[in-house]
């Protein structure tokens, strides 16, 4: 199955060795994947903060690459996914053309582990590994598109092994902008979900969002804590060892 | 006015009691278990909001069929255009009548008016008889929450206020301090010529107002004094009792975890000739103050709100901050959208962009109302300096990303940069983002970037 890989902006300068796993991981399940070279940013920073001119551009340049290609659109993040499914139709609906074209994107756009569990049944190799991992939902793959059992039942396919996390679906304060702005609550919610991540015993998180893994992992870090923060493509590719 | 920042920043100098985080929590927790045991709630909840959409889309009908519905019934109807309005007819009504003790059941909208200061401003005592709005007016502060207002507190401190303030011997046994405070209100009761309360519901098609209460204050409040005035918000109708019976499916459940609340007053108007008990006036005070304006807004829904509160319990920055930090009658999720709304964006900007947008608020409201796209909807309205040096960031960001060349040019650039400021894959501290870095690392971009990794992998 030819698919198409939408990396995010993150992901792309920031955490590319999630990008190569998210590659392996849909190569291992058969797909030919394909990397439309002219993909930016998907628009949300720009949508959450209420700057709509700006995000209605983004998404028209991230539409137009899209739709020229054929086949899923398989994103390794929660919230861009839930960005182009449900906020591009909105931003772009009083446009004829974007309007279509943001429909037909929305209708072909997957979150990779609903992509690998829902549309492929791919269950991957098993991973070997001292690690014991815990999963942290992201508020808009959960919320938004109801990623909740998918990436658990993932990891537990592969024979990571998992403890439950106390809160796992409270947010970690990230947030965009929140983060910036706000920086006493992000910084207090994210304190919260540290101390559950430390009460819960694992020495990794797991999510599916490299934002919240990049908040909580800096805050992690600066506490000099041995926890690691892993994409879970990374755990699937078998390239966290 | 301090910012919400500040205030936010003082909550935690302070400390935010540790007692909100676990009442919200607690009151999620009871919200969540009722939820799973109720096959309905899901049904129910599209249902109520079908309700409140209808209500709102036809408001004007609404209204004149309950005030004409209220008048058939013996009672009296005022519609208060703002706030002064509203405390200036109950004021007058209680100076008419000789009126020199109110007792209250408690309401969001009697706050947001500020009627007690109105009152005890004209020598009317105005005695607020729910335990926790009690509480609240004994110390001289305000609700934290909407339906739990004495959330900051714990027990010893209420032992210590109730010795304080009332003269009887410490004590922080909550059933001997429920006792002290039913012997104090008991005789307030039974003296006073008016009684205060809100309006849950009011019924357009046989103009009765519906209220729930777990103590039975409201009871005594609506029924002891010879004079019983309803303050009711103008969006808080339904057509009839069949759609009464829906909303109290979701109200309760979504707020306390109970099937139903306690009690639950059905008032339909003044005593009647052959009665043995009820007042001999009945007066409902209909309450605009912003609600028009909001109904005509991009965030109308808004006003889908039946103030149960399960936002609050749900949000991760109400737990964290507390309810008074907010600076309004309303606190958390709901008052980050209905305060700007109702009293002006400018002045509460602060308020819709401090928020994650993590949605845990939308998830429980009973009438699934999209907060986070109004807030988002706020965001896009607001004008303020903050914003416009956003705004700048952002249009240069989507300037870049909108011309892929150079944003790959850009993000290339930036790997190459990013190898002489970082050190380990971490970036040094940079005093732009410092908001960030005060207490987390940030990660250093890579240096290579997917697609330049990707390109080569091609060749």
């Amino acid at each position: 199955m030819r698919v198409q890989l939408f990396v995010t902006c993150l992901v792309n300068s920031l955490y590319p060795d999630v990008g190569k796993a998210t590659v392996k991981l849909l190569e291992q399940a058969g797909c030919r994947v394909e990397f439309p070279l002219d993909q930016t940013c998907c628009g949300q920073p720009a949508y959450n903060g209420g700057f709509r001119k700006e995000a209605r551009a983004q998404t028209r340049q991230t539409l137009d690459v899209l739709d020229a290609t054929d086949g899923p659109i398989v994103v390794p993040s929660g919230s861009c996914a839930a960005m182009l499914i449900h906020h591009s139709p909105e931003l772009v609906g009083d446009d004829a053309d974007y309007g279509a074209k943001a429909t037909r994107v929305a209708e072909r756009t997957r979150e990779l582990t609903s992509f690998l569990v829902e549309d492929l049944g791919f269950t991957p190799a098993d991973v070997a590994g001292g690690h014991t991992a815990t999963y942290h939902a992201s508020c808009h793959g959960l919320r938004g598109l109801g990623i909740k059992q998918q990436p658990k039942r993932l990891l537990d396919d592969v024979g990571v092994t998992r403890v439950e996390l106390t809160g796992e679906d409270e947010c970690c304060g990230f947030g965009g902008l929140f983060s910036i702005k706000s920086p006493e609550v992000s910084v207090a919610m994210m304190e919260t979900k540290i101390a559950q991540i430390e009460a819960s015993g694992a020495d990794t998180v797991v999510g599916v969002d490299v934002s919240c893994l990049m908040h909580i992992g800096g805050g992690l870090k600066r506490r000099g804590s041995p926890i690691r923060t892993r994409h879970i493509a990374e755990i699937l590719a078998g390239d966290d060892q | 006015m301090t910012t919400f920042r500040e205030r936010i920043q003082d909550a935690f100098a302070e400390g935010v009691p540790i007692a909100i985080d676990r009442g919200a929590r607690g009151h999620y927790e009871h919200r969540a278990e009722a939820a799973a045991v109720f096959p309905q709630m899901e049904p129910m909840r599209d249902r109520a909001r079908q309700i409140r959409a209808e209500v709102l889309a036809n408001l004007d009908v609404h209204l004149r069929q309950f005030a004409d519905s209220v008048e058939r019934n013996g009672g009296v109807v005022f519609f208060a255009a703002d706030a002064a309005e509203a405390c200036d007819y109950i004021v007058g009504l209680a100076r008419r009548e000789g009126i020199t003790r109110a007792v209250k059941v408690k309401s969001m909208v009697t706050e947001e008016i500020h009627l007690n200061a109105a009152l005890e401003d004209a020598g009317v005592e105005t005695v607020e008889t729910d335990l926790g709005e009690f509480i609240v007016q004994l110390a001289g502060e305000t609700p934290s929450h909407i339906i739990a207002p004495v959330l900051h507190k714990n027990r010893q401190q209420i032992g210590e206020l109730f010795a304080e303030r009332l003269g009887v011997d410490y004590t922080d046994d909550p059933g001997e301090l429920n006792e002290i405070a039913r012997d104090y209100l008991r005789e307030r009761f039974l003296t006073a010529g008016m009684g205060i309360s809100g309006a849950n519901f009011g019924v357009a098609d046989d103009g009765s107002i519906a209220l729930v209460t777990n103590e039975g204050n409201g009871r005594l409040c609506t029924t002891a004094p010879r004079i019983h005035v309803a303050v009711m918000g103008m969006e808080r109708l339904v057509r009839d009792r069949r759609d009464l019976a829906v909303m109290l499916e979701v109200l309760a459940r979504s707020a306390t975890g109970q099937g139903l609340s306690s009690y639950t007053n059905i008032v339909s108007g003044p005593r009647r000739i052959g009665e043995p008990d009820g007042p001999d006036q009945f007066h409902v005070v209909i309450v605009d103050n912003g609600r028009s304006a909001t109904l005509g807004s991009r965030v109308a829904e808004i006003l889908y709100c039946i103030r149960c509160g399960a936002c609050l319990n749900a949000c991760p920055v109400y737990r964290h901050v507390g309810g008074h930090a907010y600076g309004s009658v309303y606190p958390g999720p709901i008052g980050k959208v209905l305060t700007p709304s109702l009293y002006g964006l400018e002045q509460w900007h602060e308020l819709p962009a401090t928020s994650s947008l993590c949605g845990a608020c939308q998830e429980v409201c009973p009438v699934r109302i999209d907060i986070p796209k109004l807030l988002v909807e706020l965001r896009n309205e607001s004008t303020h300096e903050l914003s416009a040096g956003l705004r700048r960031g952002l249009a240069i960001y989507a300037g870049v990303t909108t011309h892929p060349r150079v944003f790959r040019l850009l993000t290339r650039t930036a790997a190459l940069v990013a190898g002489v400021w970082s050190r380990d894959g971490w970036m040094r501290r940079i005093p732009v983002l410092r908001n960030w870095t005060r207490d987390r690392e940030l990660p250093a971009p890579a240096p290579e970037t997917f697609h330049d990794w990707w390109r080569k992998r091609g060749a």
